[in-house]
C-alpha cells in the first residue's frame, strides 16, 4: 500500500530475554534476536539484542539506553506473560521519556518455551511472534490513562467475620461504609458456632464485641435483611442498587424488648440459625445477640400474612413499633469499591445417601452438632440424641463428607478437620463418650493445629484411617442391636471394620453459597468452575478480582478458617484504603472512540454496551461513547458497520499488522520490479 | 493537434452501465468537451489501441477506467493506460472491486465457461469451449484467456482514485468533473493519492430518511415477502440492508425508494473488508443468545456471502471461493 | 531446506481473550504443559473485539486454520460480550462455508481462566484436525492461467 510506505519510519528496538533457561533453555533467543534484526529492518528495527534477565534493573536499563542513544520510537520486548510484567517494561519506557503505551511485551515463555518440547519448532514460533509484535508495535499510539476519582464510601456484602473486620478497619480509619446483609443481623456462620479451634474460644464471644462495633460505629451504615440488586459504574464510582426488605418493624420505636416473639403464637423451625434443631417464631430474631436488635416478621409463615388473622405482637408491643403495612424499600448508594465477603453454604449431607443424614435419626452434620453444643442452643448446650435426653456413650465423627470426593466436591474443604477435632473434645468433655475419627488425612497445618491434634489423642480419641463406606441401623453382628453401625476399612490394619456407635456427627464440607454465579455476575467479576470466585492472582493477590474497585475476603474465595478470613477482610480493607487515599485512580486508556463524522446513525451499536457507555444523541443523529464508562471491550468496535468506532491500545491496524507479522509476510524483500 | 488536456474512459469487464452514467451527466457533457481532449473512449469514439499505445507516457490527464480484469487484454490495456494516464482513477464498482462480473469468483472459471457455453439455448452442438490460440494456415490467431479469478483494477495496476457506484451516480460525476476541470485551473486541489472521490463520508444510513431505533432482530427475512412499513428502518424489520456498512454518496435511493440497499457504493472509508462489517453487524443485533435461535434466525440469510459479497468479492481480503482458486 | 520433503506443519492463528482464553493459556504454560507448536496466539481483551476482518486477513496469509477463544457464555469478564462473539461466529462459519472453507479448520473454543490443560488438549487436537485436512493455501496472487484445450486444425 502506498499510503504505508509514505509512513515516517519508526525505530523499533527488540529485546529477547532468556530468562536463565526458562526462555533460553528451549528458544534459541540469540538466534531469534540476529533474525529480528536482519529480517524486520523494513518494518523499522534499528536495533535487536538478548539478554538474560530483561525485568531486571539491568535489563531495563539497557532498553532505556538504547532508547536514548539509538533515538527508539517504539520497543518490543519477547519473555514471559504480559499479565506479569507489561508494567515494568512500561515504566522503563516512561523512565527514558517514552510513553509507555509505545511498548508492547509478547510472551514466547508461557506461549512457547515452557509449553513446546521441539525446539527448533519453538524457535521458529519465536520469530513469528517477534515479528508480530514489531509489526503490531508500529501502530501504537501514544496514550495517557485516564483519571477518574475514588468516592470515599464502600459497600461490602456479607455481615459474617470477614465482613464485619473489613468493615471496622475501614469505619475505623474514618471512611464510611455501608455493610449489607442478608439475614436479619450480621454475624454469619461463626455466630452459631460453639468453640472455635484450636483455642476453644466461645465464638459468640469472641465474634459479638466486634458486631457490637459495628452496630454502634458511626461511619457504618448496616442494611441488614437487605440484598444488593444492581451494580452500576465502575471503580471509584459504583451506583448500587440494594433492597431493604421489609421488616414490618419501626426500628426507630422498636426497644428490641422481646414482648413480640415471647407472644407470637407461631412456631417455624429455624433451619437457617438452629440447622433446623430448633424453632423459633414468626417474629424473631436469629439469635440473642443479634445486631440490630430489631425483630422481622417473617411474611411467609406469618399468620396474619397467611389468614388476616393475629397480630398478637402489634396488640402486645409497648412502643407500638409493629407496622405490617412496611413496604420493601430500593436504595441506591454511591460507593468507591466493594468487597464480596458472602461466606459459605453447607453440602447437603442427604446428597450420601449411604450415610443415612436424614433418614437415620442420630446422625448428625457439624452445624447441628455446633447447635447442640452451643449453651444457648435448642438443648441448652447438651449433647443428646434426637429424642432430646439420651445421651451418647459412643459417638463416630465422619471426616470428608463431600468433599476430597470426586462424586460431589473434588476440593479439601479446609476446616472440617480441625472442626472434627474440636468435636471429639466437646463429646469427651461433655459427656465423656468414646470418641471414633474416621479421617482420610488430618490437616492440621496451621498455628497451634497440630498440638491441637495431639491433645485430642491424649484426651483418649480414637482415630481410624479410612473413608466411611456405610451407616447403618441394620445389625447383623452381637451388639449392633439399636445402634449406628459404621462400616468402614481400617487402612492401617488392612481390615473391614464394623463400629457400632449412638451417634455419627459428618462433616458437611464447604459449598459456595447457591446464587453464587448471579451474585458474581451483578458485581461483574468470574466464579471458577468450582462456583468460588475467581482471586486476581492464586499466590500474589488473593482479595482482589480481575473487576477493578472489586474485592473478595473470606470463605467466598474458597474454604478457610477464621483467622484466615480475618486477615483476607483486613487485606482488602487496606487494599481500599489505599486507593482511597489517593483520592483518583488511573484507568487503562483502552476504550473506544467514535468518529462523529463517519457515524451514519444506523445504532446497530446501541445495543452492544453492557455498561450503557454508548449514547445516542436523536438531534445529531450519531452515537456516542462516554469515556468514563466504556471498559475497553471492544465488541462495538468490531460490530460497528461503518467502521466509524476505533479501540485505543488494540485497534484494527495493530490487530491486522500483528497477523500479518505472526505469518512471516513482513519480513524484509528485494524491491520488486515495477509492474510493466 | 489542441492542448487541452487528454481525456480517455475505457470499459473492460463491464455492462456498460457506467459509460451511461457519464453521459447522464446531460449537458455537462459539453463541459468535459469543453475542457478535455477526448483521447480514447471506444463506447463513444473510434480509437484504436495503437493510437494509445504511440502515446508519450502520462500524456492522458484523465483516465476513468470501469470493469473488472476478467481477461489478459483487460489486464494489459490497464497496464498500457497506466503507463499513459497521469491520474488513472478507478471508475465504478467493477474497476473498484469487482462488482457483478467478480461473483464468478464464486466458481472455478472452467465453470463459468461451461455455463455459458453449454445452456439448453446454446447453439452449441459439438460442444467446443473456446481457445486461446487457433492455427489457421494464415498463422495462429489468438483471442483474450480469461483469469482464473477477476481481479479488481487497483490489483493489477497503481490506482489514483476510486469512483465508487453502480454505476457511480451521476450528481456524483458531476461533482468530480468540476473538481479535476477546477484542480487543472488550479482553483481547487485535488486529494490525497488512493482516495475515494464522488462519494460521501458515511454509510447510506446517513442519507437514509427512515426511523432508526434500537436494533434487535428475531428474524431475517426476504423484501417481497413482508410487508414493510415505509417509514421504519428496514434492517429493524428484518429486511437485510446493507445500508450500515455501505458507503454513502447516492442520497440513500434504494431505501428512500423502500428497495434495500444492496451495497453498490462498497465499504466506508478505512473498511479493510466490506462484509466483514455486515457479518459482525448483523450477528451483533440478533435477538438471541442461544446457539439454536440463533440458527435458526440466521436461517433467515439465505445466501449470506452473495448478500455480502453481491459487488465486493474481488476487492475483499479471500476475493473468491476456494473452489475458483482451484481453476 | 527442500520445501517439497518437509511434513505439512500446519500454521494456526489463534485469537485469545485477555482474562479468561489467554490466562488458560498463560496457565498451561505455568504448568508446563506441552502442547504442539502450531498455533500462533493474539490476546485481544475481550473475544467480543474479534472482527471476521482478523480471519480472513489470517486465511488470506496463509494460516491453515483460526481457532477463536474466550470465556465461556455467562462467564464473560465483560458480562454478555462473548455472546456476541458466538453469533458472529455463527454468521461467519456459513459464510465461509459458501466460500468453500472446510468447516474443521475454524474453531469457537470457550475456556476459563482455570481451564489450562483442557486449552493445552483442544490446541494439540485441532492441530491434529488441520494437520489431517491439509494445507489450505488460500491463493489469491499470481495463479497461473490455465491453459485451455487445443483442438487440432481441420485439414
Amino acid at each position: 500500500m502506498s499510503a504505508e510506505e509514505k509512513m515516517p519510519k519508526e525505530r523499533i528496538g527488540v529485546y529477547v530475554c532468556h530468562c536463565g533457561s526458562n526462555i533460553a533453555g528451549v528458544v534459541n533467543v540469540a538466534e531469534v534476536s540476529k533474525w529480528a534484526g536482519d529480517n524486520l529492518k523494513d518494518q523499522g528495527v534499528v536495533v535487536s539484542r538478548d539478554y538474560k534477565f530483561m525485568c531486571s534493573s539491568l535489563g531495563q536499563e539497557l532498553i532505556q539506553k538504547d532508547i536514548k542513544e539509538q533515538k527508539l520510537t517504539r520497543v518490543v520486548v519477547a519473555a514471559c506473560s504480559p499479565h506479569l510484567h507489561e508494567k515494568t517494561f512500561r515504566n522503563a519506557c516512561k523512565g527514558a521519556d517514552l510513553n509507555p503505551y509505545l511498548c508492547e511485551l509478547v510472551s514466547v515463555r508461557e506461549q512457547d518455551s515452557w509449553v513446546h518440547t521441539d525446539k527448533i519448532a519453538a524457535t521458529e514460533k519465536a520469530k513469528a511472534i517477534v515479528a508480530g509484535g514489531v509489526s503490531r508495535v508500529v501502530h501504537h499510539e501514544p496514550l495517557t490513562p485516564l483519571k477518574v476519582p475514588i468516592h470515599p464510601a464502600t459497600l461490602i456484602v456479607g455481615g459474617g467475620i470477614a465482613g464485619i473486620q473489613a468493615a471496622l478497619e475501614i469505619a475505623d480509619a474514618g471512611f464510611p461504609v455501608y455493610l449489607v446483609e442478608r439475614e436479619p443481623s450480621i454475624g454469619g456462620h461463626m455466630a452459631q458456632f460453639d468453640k472455635t479451634f484450636p483455642t476453644l474460644d466461645c465464638s459468640a464471644c469472641i465474634l459479638t464485641p466486634k458486631m457490637v462495633d459495628v452496630g454502634n460505629h458511626p461511619n457504618i451504615t448496616m442494611l441488614t435483611y437487605s440484598e444488593v440488586q444492581k451494580v452500576d459504574g465502575y471503580v471509584g464510582n459504583f451506583a448500587v442498587t440494594i433492597n431493604k426488605h421489609a421488616r414490618y418493624v419501626k426500628t426507630a420505636d422498636c426497644t428490641g424488648c422481646g414482648v413480640c416473639w415471647e407472644k407470637c403464637p407461631k412456631k417455624v423451625i429455624d433451619d437457617k440459625f438452629e440447622a433446623g434443631l430448633g424453632y423459633r417464631k414468626a417474629v424473631y430474631t436469629p439469635f440473642p445477640q443479634a445486631v440490630p436488635k430489631y425483630p422481622v416478621i417473617d411474611d411467609i409463615n406469618c399468620t396474619y400474612f397467611q389468614k388476616g388473622t393475629c397480630k398478637a405482637c402489634e396488640k402486645f408491643c409497648p412502643t407500638n413499633a409493629i407496622d405490617f403495612t412496611q413496604k420493601n424499600e430500593i436504595m441506591t448508594v454511591e460507593v468507591g469499591n466493594i468487597i464480596l465477603a458472602t461466606g459459605w453454604d453447607l453440602f447437603d449431607a442427604r446428597r450420601v445417601p449411604n450415610y443415612g443424614y436424614g433418614r437415620l435419626a442420630n446422625v448428625f452434620t457439624n452445624m447441628e452438632f455446633e447447635r447442640l453444643s452451643n449453651s444457648a442452643g435448642p438443648t441448652g448446650g447438651n449433647i443428646v440424641l434426637r429424642d432430646g435426653k439420651t445421651t451418647p456413650k459412643s459417638v463416630g465423627i465422619v471426616h470428608c463428607v463431600g468433599s476430597r470426593d470426586k462424586n460431589y466436591n473434588n476440593y479439601c474443604s479446609a476446616i472440617c478437620c480441625m472442626q472434627s477435632l474440636k468435636f471429639a473434645h466437646l463429646v469427651h468433655e461433655k459427656t465423656g463418650a468414646t470418641v471414633y475419627n474416621f479421617y482420610i488425612d488430618i490437616r492440621t497445618p496451621a498455628k497451634g493445629y497440630d498440638e491441637f491434634y495431639q491433645r485430642i489423642i491424649e484426651e483418649g480419641a480414637l482415630f481410624v484411617r479410612g473413608k466411611v463406606a456405610e451407616i447403618t441401623d441394620a445389625a447383623r453382628n452381637p451388639g449392633e442391636e439399636g445402634k449406628l453401625i459404621i462400616q468402614v476399612e481400617d487402612t492401617l490394619v488392612g481390615k473391614q471394620r464394623r463400629i457400632p456407635v449412638d451417634m455419627v456427627i459428618l462433616s458437611a464440607g464447604l459449598e459456595p453459597r447457591a446464587g453464587s454465579k448471579e451474585l458474581a455476575k451483578t458485581f461483574g467479576i468470574s466464579c471458577s468452575a468450582d462456583g468460588w470466585f475467581i482471586e486476581r492472582h492464586p499466590k500474589l493477590d488473593p482479595v482482589a478480582t480481575m473487576t477493578e474497585g472489586v474485592y473478595i475476603a473470606g470463605c467466598v474465595q474458597g474454604p478457610k478458617d477464621i483467622p484466615a478470613s480475618v486477615a483476607q477482610g483486613a487485606a482488602a480493607a487496606a487494599r481500599i484504603l489505599g486507593k482511597i487515599q489517593q483520592k483518583e485512580i488511573a484507568l487503562e486508556p483502552v476504550r473506544a472512540t467514535i468518529n462523529e463524522e463517519q457515524c451514519s446513525g444506523c445504532r446497530i451499536c446501541n445495543t452492544l454496551c453492557p455498561y450503557n457507555a454508548i449514547l445516542f444523541h436523536e438531534d445529531t443523529m450519531v452515537s456516542e461513547v462516554n469515556p468514563a464508562l466504556c471498559q475497553g471491550c471492544g465488541t462495538c468496535v468490531a460490530g460497528c458497520p461503518a467502521g466509524a468506532i476505533s479501540g485505543t491500545g488494540f485497534s484494527n491496524l495493530q490487530i491486522l499488522s500483528q497477523i500479518d507479522g505472526l505469518l512471516l509476510l513482513t519480513l524484509d524483500k528485494k524491491k520488486e520490479a515495477v509492474v510493466a | 493537434m489542441s492542448d487541452k488536456p487528454k481525456f480517455a474512459m475505457y470499459w473492460a469487464c463491464s455492462c456498460g452501465g457506467c459509460e451511461i452514467a457519464v453521459l447522464n451527466i446531460h449537458e455537462k457533457i459539453l463541459d468535459v468537451d469543453a475542457a478535455f481532449d477526448v483521447v480514447f473512449w471506444p463506447v463513444a469514439m473510434d480509437a484504436k489501441y495503437k493510437d494509445v499505445e504511440a502515446m508519450q507516457d502520462g500524456e492522458i490527464t484523465l483516465c476513468l477506467f470501469n470493469g473488472g480484469m476478467r481477461s489478459d487484454e483487460n489486464e494489459h490495456i490497464a497496464h498500457l493506460l497506466r503507463k499513459k494516464s497521469k491520474i488513472m482513477v478507478a471508475f465504478g464498482s467493477c474497476a473498484c472491486e469487482g462488482c457483478i462480473p467478480g461473483l464468478a469468483n464464486f466458481s472455478p472459471i472452467s465453470e463459468v465457461v461451461d455455463i455459458a457455453f453449454s445452456t439448453i439455448t446454446t447453439d452449441n452442438p459439438d460442444n467446443v469451449r473456446p481457445q486461446s490460440s487457433y492455427a489457421m494456415p494464415e498463422g495462429i490467431i489468438t483471442i483474450p484467456t480469461l483469469n482464473p479469478v477477476l481481479k479488481t483494477l487497483d490489483q493489477v495496476v497503481d490506482v489514483d482514485y476510486y469512483m465508487p457506484g453502480c454505476p457511480p451516480e451521476s450528481h456524483q460525476i458531476a461533482a468530480v468533473v468540476d473538481l479535476v476541470i477546477a484542480a487543472l485551473n488550479g482553483k481547487a486541489e485535488l486529494p490525497p493519492k488512493g482516495a475515494t472521490i464522488g462519494a460521501g463520508n458515511s454509510t447510506v444510513c446517513d442519507e437514509c430518511p427512515r426511523e432508526r431505533h434500537e436494533k434487535k432482530i428475531k428474524s431475517f427475512g426476504r423484501i417481497q415477502l413482508i410487508q414493510t412499513d415505509p417509514v421504519l428502518c428496514l434492517l429493524e424489520q428484518g429486511i437485510p440492508c446493507n445500508g450500515p456498512a455501505t458507503r454513502s454518496g447516492c442520497n440513500g435511493r434504494c431505501p428512500t425508494a423502500g428497495a434495500q440497499c444492496i451495497g453498490c457504493y462498497g465499504p466506508a472509508e478505512g473498511v479493510v473488508d466490506y462484509g466483514a462489517r455486515l457479518i459482525a453487524a448483523f450477528a451483533s443485533v440478533i435477538d438471541s443468545d442461544k446457539p439454536e435461535e440463533i440458527d435458526r434466525i440466521l436461517d433467515g440469510l439465505v445466501d449470506p456471502a452473495g448478500q455480502f459479497y453481491r459487488f465486493n468479492l474481488a476487492g475483499s481480503l479471500l476475493r473468491s471461493s476456494k473452489s475458483a482458486q482451484k481453476g | 531446506m527442500n520445501e517439497e520433503t518437509k511434513p505439512f506443519e500446519p500454521v494456526i492463528i489463534g485469537f485469545t481473550c485477555n482474562w479468561c482464553s489467554y490466562r488458560a493459556a498463560d496457565m498451561a504454560g505455568i504448568a508446563r504443559m506441552k502442547y504442539a507448536p502450531n498455533v500462533r496466539l493474539i490476546r485481544l481483551m475481550c473475544s467480543g473485539r474479534l472482527d471476521p476482518t482478523f480471519v480472513f486477513k489470517a486465511i488470506a496469509g496463509g494460516a491453515d486454520g483460526v481457532l477463536v477463544s474466550g470465556c465461556h457464555p455467562g462467564d464473560c469478564h465483560y458480562s454478555t460480550q462473548n455472546y456476541k462473539t458466538m453469533r458472529r461466529f455463527h454468521l461467519m462459519e456459513r459464510v465461509l462455508t459458501q466460500m468453500g472453507l472446510e468447516p474443521g479448520r475454524l474453531k469457537l473454543l470457550w475456556a476459563s481462566a482455570a481451564e489450562g490443560q483442557i486449552f493445552a488438549n483442544e490446541i494439540t487436537k485441532f492441530v491434529e484436525e488441520i494437520r489431517a485436512l491439509g494445507p489450505l493455501n488460500w491463493n489469491n496472487s499470481g495463479v497461473k492461467v490455465p491453459e485451455v484445450a487445443k483442438e487440432e486444425v481441420p485439414a
